[in-house]
């Protein structure tokens, strides 16, 4: 490809979606967003789960410049298997000139990919359906006010788990999930890694099949972090290995950026309220601990 | 014209394959089954064109049906049941989109307890979802209505999705003995679907089912919703009469059986209704002026129709195969707000009978009869009625006494 993403410079100048939606401030669910529909561009129709991005379509506006169809929270991928299912059918029986063909987007939360919505995720990667798939990753059910959700780390205080030890779970591994199912394509993001981002993006849109784009999503109202911290919290998710880049494909993992050195995780925790409870109003060592030796445990195997 | 032995539900599948559906979204259940099998095997052998998809739930397969009418194919798909409720969601949410398709329902009881044979509990809580509901007595009318339902849910007057019912076991496993029109005469009642305005391309982006933040707007596009569905009404009575003129055979809102001159007159839906012709035939050897009414589209509810056809009659009895708990029939809260205040309303009561298959046997319907025309002389109305017998009691004591039979021998208390 003569006009791949190497560098910075040759990432899209032109910005399509459009600005002035109801996220909130640092939304770092829109920032990567914005930057994903510069790649994939117009000729798509976004099929969407109830989540804080179904509010960017209120009647009568929005900010896509291609199609958009709201479902339910459980459905989406089920509505893109509809939509992916009919416009096969009508090009097959010539009702629908090539270039009028779309790229059939999911687009949802944790909330929906992680939880109520994986049964139709799976169903649908088990059909090889040729959709692309968008999880917004704020880790929580943010548009309620980040109640905890499948997604949501250990520790963590949420609207449901106010105590002194925060959320008990842990987090799903919602890229491992995928992965098990063989799909075309499995790739973790993030608004603030711009460059990987848009390659991951751009490879994506090359493959057919079921591909999944899973972007943390550094949420300022529920991660209660001010808005401006946004993209510096991103970067440090990924210095301090909470949040791996990586890849899924032809049957392997791949990993795109191998912290080193690894920033201590307390830097990323001290950055947000919901960790405040592990430094005051004393140190809590021990859930700090744990929470350094799964990270180390996890990159230990990946560099084994 | 050829003519088959068809159950019900191949009638179903013969609806499907004449009307030239493009998409089947499909999920097994009892007793619908048997039509996404049939449709299955007519896509694999080549004999249908398009594609069959099997979803992983009646939520996922109802939200591709809509999605995929929303793009702009016609579709078909089928349920029953519990299948139907797994699905309700998505039920109400996608008459909004006003993507019209048709869905077969094959009504059966709902658990709990958990059975399979039927009564209407399942398609009637579909009731005020914006589908509109049509219910058939035979497995003619299963194809006929299939046709007319995606006619009707097609017509730019419309634009709804439509449920069409048939009752599960008595009529999805019943053969009768079915016209199949020829296909050009279908091609020329039913053109190709054309999607207007609703469609995905890459030319003419769209945004469908988007959110509003307001109760105007939502009241706006609620009211927009029923009130395409009340004009179906008219559409109905039009497209019946080109239905008749193509293929020969009457339909519209109401079946009427001997009840022009009747006094007493059961009203029911479905197949059920049959055993109620057959029942006024032979009250009517006895002497007893009877007949039916059987109310087939319930979306939209032709009360005009029904108010027609029950005014100055003695007696009017609702058999619902169907119970709101706590409340009674379904059916018959429904007629008796239709027949309010009409001034020569007849006197109108309410059985509950036929859940999850109970029969209703003769002896039954000619009680009914005389008891509710000894009311109306009388100038009485009775409570509802629910149909028990002493017989099926003592049957459901011998259940109960097998159980505490069982559970001693295990050595538990009762």
């Amino acid at each position: 490809m003569s006009d791949a993403i190497r560098r910075m410079k040759d990432l899209p100048s032109t910005h399509l979606l459009g600005t002035g939606t109801p996220m909130c401030a640092g939304c770092g669910g829109l920032e990567a967003l914005h930057q994903i529909y510069d790649v994939l561009g117009t000729n798509t129709v976004f099929v969407n789960a109830a989540g804080c991005m179904t509010l960017l379509s209120v009647y009568p506006f929005t900010p896509f410049r291609g199609s958009w169809l709201y479902t339910a929270m459980a459905c989406a991928p089920a509505g893109a298997q509809g939509v992916r299912d009919a416009l096969d059918i009508l090009l097959t029986s010539k009702r629908l000139p090539p270039e009028d063909d779309l790229q059939t987007i999911v687009l949802t939360g944790d909330g929906a990919a992680y939880g109520m919505g994986l049964s139709s995720t799976s169903a649908a990667i088990d059909r090889n359906l040729d959709f692309l798939y968008i999880c917004y990753d704020n880790e929580g059910y943010g548009n309620t006010g980040q109640q905890s959700s499948p997604a949501t780390p250990h520790a963590a205080q949420t609207a449901t788990n106010t105590g002194s030890r925060g959320f008990p779970g842990y987090k799903k591994d919602l890229f491992g999930i995928w992965a098990a199912h063989r799909p075309a394509y499995v790739a973790t993001v993030i608004g603030a890694e711009p460059l990987d981002l848009a390659k991951k993006i751009e490879k994506a849109k090359s493959l057919r099949g079921p591909r999944l784009i899973l972007a943390l999503a550094p949420c300022p109202t529920g991660w209660d972090f001010d808005p401006a911290e946004s993209v510096e919290i991103g970067r440090l998710a990924v210095r301090s290995g909470v949040w791996p880049l990586k890849e899924y494909i032809d049957g392997k993992v791949i990993h795109n950026h191998v912290p080193h050195p690894r920033a201590p995780v307390e830097e990323y925790l001290k950055t947000q309220g919901r960790f405040a409870h592990l430094f005051s109003p004393e140190r809590n060592d021990a859930l700090l601990g744990e929470i350094q030796a799964h990270i180390d445990a996890y990159w230990a195997a990946v560099n084994k | 014209m050829n003519r088959q032995l068809l159950t019900g539900n191949a009638a179903a599948a013969w609806g499907a394959r004449l009307a030239q559906v493009d998409y089947v979204p499909a999920f097994p259940i009892t007793p619908q089954t048997e039509i996404i099998e049939t449709l299955a095997r007519w896509f694999e052998r080549g004999e249908m064109t398009g594609r069959l998809t099997m979803l992983e739930s009646e939520h996922s397969m109802v939200t591709a049906a809509a999605a995929a009418a929303a793009t702009g194919v016609r579709v078909f798909t089928a349920t029953s049941s519990q299948g139907l409720l797994y699905a309700m969601e998505m039920v109400f949410t996608v008459p909004g989109w006003r993507a019209p398709f048709v869905l077969v329902n094959v009504s059966r009881g709902l658990a709990s307890p958990i059975t399979l044979e039927s009564d209407h509990n399942d398609v009637l809580a579909a009731r005020d979802s914006g589908f509109l509901q049509v219910h058939c007595a035979t497995c003619q009318e299963v194809l006929d209505h299939v046709l007319l339902a995606y006619r009707i849910a097609e017509d730019s007057r419309v634009r709804l999705p439509v449920i069409v019912n048939l009752d599960g076991f008595t009529l999805s496993f019943t053969r009768e003995p079915v016209d199949l029109p020829a296909a050009e005469a279908v091609q020329q009642f039913l053109p190709p679907f054309d999607p207007q305005n609703v469609r995905f391309r890459a030319s003419k982006p769209v945004s469908q089912a988007v959110a509003v933040l307001a109760g105007s707007p939502y009241s706006y596009f609620r009211y927009e919703t029923h009130l395409a569905a009340q004009q179906a009404l008219s559409v109905l009575d039009e497209i019946a009469e080109q239905f008749f003129q193509a293929f020969g055979r009457r339909t519209g809102p109401l079946a009427t059986y001997r009840s022009e001159d009747a006094d007493m007159v059961f009203v029911m839906i479905g197949a059920g209704a049959t055993k109620a012709c057959e029942a006024a035939d032979r009250l009517r050897e006895a002497g007893v002026a009877a007949g039916v009414v059987r109310p087939r589209w319930l979306r939209p509810y032709p009360a005009a129709a029904l108010r027609a056809a029950l005014a100055g009659k003695k007696a009017v009895a609702v058999i619902d195969q169907d119970l709101s708990m706590g409340q009674g029939g379904v059916l018959h809260a429904e007629l008796a707000a239709a027949l309010y205040g009409m001034p020569n309303a007849p006197m109108l009561a309410s059985i509950i009978g036929g859940l999850g298959g109970r029969n209703i046997p003769p002896e039954e319907f000619y009680e009914i009869a005389k008891r509710m025309l000894g009311f109306a002389a009388r100038g009485e109305t009775p409570p509802p009625q629910l149909l028990f017998t002493e017989r099926e009691l003592r049957q459901v004591r011998k259940l109960q006494a097998i159980a505490v039979v069982e559970r001693k021998e295990l050595g538990e208390k009762p």
